[in-house]
């Protein structure tokens, strides 16, 4: 079985057989990470370039590395260092890496839909590796690779989603995935973070931490990106942290066996307690590491399965 | 100038309440007579160009009340000679346009370099709105008296909202004193900033910042109660939610001159259309729910929506190719309008008869310019209209400069055929 798309744009465009699928590869590659040649020739003379529009440390690394392990070749362009702050527009970068003849570009991107221009335009393969509060489809990959790790399955489990919903594109791509397989998702935050009907990507919504935890299989704790402030969407670190904070005390409306994850970079004491994030239900880790092999299995799906 | 005889075509003009198949005579650029059976061997000249129109609708020169000719300023995307050209070739013969230019029209200069060119090209009336504050910075007002002498027929900050209450109350009644109209650009930028598309269910899940519907409605609802509190007219510009519909169907019960128009593509596309990032359906406001359009189509079937203006908005591939964020809002229009409101008579929501009234006798009316009439001796702007034909959209042969529109490759049924200005043909098919 192959992908039905040159690109992977979103979790929204995946079928149910094409995430296994992707979760089935990923599990494949666990191993040559463990190895003590960390490298196998699968995609020797290919090429991925990551175009990176926002600063990322452990997205654009994960990528980085996943292509290395397959021996494929890496360039890493940061709009920071590149013709971006000379004016150039994303189609003309975009061109002019076409005419390189990468095979694979993954795109990080500030602006939602980017990749899905670029897709259009260019006959590369696309990842896209976060559009601003669009999708991340390779994090909830990971996260879903993460769950199944643990739990065996995704299926009937009920999955938690807390903190800045409308900002997130994790917490979309993770909608679209976990329930696309099967798991009972509730998303929580105050109201000014509950995009309008978010109900009807069919989750859940309540507007406090501890009715959305109660008998949650996962709990996913999102980011509360700290510029927000300005825009009146929380009055204070202080009161968010008072109310959706995940900490020893509410984490225990939740299931004993319950799994903390967090895409990173984590706030300390703002949506997630210390010891919660360093803590045993925590797989905070565990997700960064799966990262890798998600990545993988997407570079060779695309580039190497032919 | 050759005299034109129209001939069997049925004739549609709301100001006269006439529907029936008649012939038109024009003489020197005028409407010379009307009636049935007009023998050209009758008549004066007895040699006039004679139009056989069997099948075809006459109807008074369409008025596009709201349109953007970018020149000066933004000639790469639109010039006053482009705009023109494609104003006839969509049937209109007047068009009247915004003055978000730049220099912005906001003083005599601008006004008048605007009817010279249009005068210099000659192919469809021009009618420039200008500012009503000063750079259209919502702070003073512009001087509204020596601007109509240059010729602008209406005052509007159009794509600026004047948030300023006590400024727009002082615009109305400045303006009523000289019986010029305003124009309101409905917007509470503090509803809206930062928004890039309808705030809804798409919205949520393309990750795009949305525009509530609140932050039309409480703008209309601020305008209506000024204009109700001074007793002056406001002419409210492109609606596009439910709750502006409500609020001025209410408010025209109740006897406030209120006034209104919509766009074609508020009552032809909803924000589903922007599910693959289209940037040529980002407009400002944005396109709405189905709820909104079925509200819409209400409102211009019971009369509460009294005209259809194009909200012709040029924008080259510069602007439009860029990531959805970062890219400007608005479409064309002009060449599409007409069709695609043939579709609201042929869906029986408007008789020919109202969509006439709000494409050109309307529009006049609310502009107080002396058009959208075949009376006899009123100048001869005159379109034809082939309901029956049917064609696809391509913005390639599109006589405008830009070509964002969202409805290329739509099929249409029906379009003008024939656009006479001043008793001039300037569009032919």
């Amino acid at each position: 079985m192959k992908l039905a798309s040159k690109d992977v744009l979103g979790i929204k465009e995946l079928s149910v057989d094409e995430i296994n699928l992707i979760l089935d590869t990923a599990e494949s590659f666990i191993e040559v990470s463990t190895r003590e040649i960390k490298k196998v020739p699968t995609l020797r003379g290919k090429t991925l370039v990551t175009l990176f529009y926002e600063p990322s440390t452990r997205t654009r690394t994960s990528f980085e590395i996943a292509a290395k392990r397959l021996s494929a070749d890496t360039v890493s362009i940061s709009a920071t260092t590149s013709s971006v702050i000379k004016g150039e527009t994303l189609i003309d970068t975009a061109r002019n890496l076409e005419a390189m003849n990468p095979d694979i570009i993954a795109i990080r991107h500030s602006a939602a839909g980017a990749p899905h221009m670029l897709s259009k335009l260019i006959k590369q393969s696309i990842i896209n590796a976060g559009d601003g509060a669009h999708e991340h489809p390779t994090q909830a990959l990971l996260d879903m690779m993460t769950i199944k790790e643990k739990k065996g399955g995704i299926a009937g489990l009920k999955v938690a989603i807390i903190g800045d919903i409308a900002h997130s594109r994790v917490a979309r791509s993770n909608i679209y995935g976990l329930t696309k397989m099967g798991a009972d998702v509730t998303v929580a935050g105050p109201v000014t973070m509950i995009p309008r009907d978010i109900d009807k990507m069919g989750v859940t919504v309540h507007y406090r931490l501890e009715e959305a935890i109660k008998n949650a299989d996962i709990i996913m704790m999102l980011r509360i990106q700290l510029e927000r402030q300005g825009d009146s969407i929380f009055p204070s670190l202080r009161e968010y942290s008072n109310y959706y904070c995940l900490n020893a005390q509410n984490i225990k409306l939740a299931k004993d066996d319950v799994l903390v994850m967090h895409p990173g970079p984590i706030n300390r004491g703002v949506e997630i307690a210390p010891d919660i994030a360093d803590g045993p239900y925590s797989v905070i880790l565990e997700q960064v590491t799966n990262g890798v092999a998600v990545r993988m299995a997407l570079l060779y799906l695309l580039a190497g399965g032919k | 100038m050759m005299n034109i005889l129209l001939k069997g075509g049925r004739v549609v003009d709301p100001s006269q309440n006439i529907d029936e198949e008649i012939d038109l005579l024009i003489k020197e650029g005028k409407i010379a007579q009307i009636g049935k059976d007009i023998d050209k061997n009758t008549i004066a000249d007895s040699a006039p160009q004679t139009l056989n129109l069997e099948g075809k609708i006459v109807v008074p020169g369409l008025i596009d009340m709201h349109t953007h000719l970018r020149e000066p300023g933004f000639e790469y995307k639109e010039t006053i000679q482009t705009g023109c050209q494609a104003a006839v070739a969509g049937g209109f013969t007047s068009i009247a346009c915004m003055p978000n230019t730049n220099p912005i029209n906001d003083n005599r200069s601008v006004t008048e370099l605007i009817h010279r060119q249009a005068k210099r090209y000659n192919l469809a009336n021009v009618y420039p709105i200008a500012a009503i504050s000063r750079g259209s910075e919502g702070i003073t007002l512009t001087e509204f008296g020596d601007l109509k002498d240059a010729g602008a027929v209406a005052f509007s900050d159009d794509g600026k909202p004047v948030m300023n209450s006590a400024l727009m109350r002082r615009a109305l009644e400045y303006a009523f004193s000289l019986d010029i109209p305003i124009i309101s650009h409905c917007e509470d930028t503090t509803l809206s900033a930062g928004g890039l598309m309808n705030e809804g269910f798409v919205s949520t899940e393309l990750g795009l910042q949305g525009i509530p519907n609140i932050a039309e409605d409480i703008m209309v609802a601020r305008d209506i109660a000024i204009a109700d509190y001074t007793n002056t007219p406001v002419h409210i510009a492109h609606v596009s939610t439910a709750g502006s519909v409500r609020l001025i169907r209410a408010a025209k019960e109740r006897g406030i001159k209120v006034t209104a128009e919509t766009a074609p593509h508020y009552f032809s596309l909803t924000d589903e259309t922007l599910n693959k990032y289209d940037t040529c359906a980002k407009v400002y406001p944005p396109l709405r729910s189905a709820d909104d359009v079925t509200a819409i189509k209400e409102g211009l079937s019971d009369g509460t929506i009294d005209a259809i203006a194009s909200d012709h908005a040029p924008h080259s591939s510069i602007e439009k190719e860029v990531e959805f964020e970062y890219a400007s809002s608005g479409m064309i229009g002009l060449e599409t309008s007409l069709s695609l409101s043939l579709k609201l008579v042929a869906e029986g929501i408007l008789t020919l008869n109202q969509l006439i009234l709000k494409m050109s006798t309307n529009p006049a009316g609310i502009l107080r310019i002396p058009k959208g009439t075949l009376k006899i001796g009123s100048d001869a702007d005159i379109t034809v209209i082939d309901t029956e034909r049917e064609w696809t959209v391509d913005i390639n042969t599109f006589r405008s400069k830009s070509k964002n529109s969202p409805f290329n490759g739509w099929k249409l049924k029906g379009m003008a055929v024939l656009t006479i200005m001043g008793g001039e043909i300037k569009y032919s098919v």
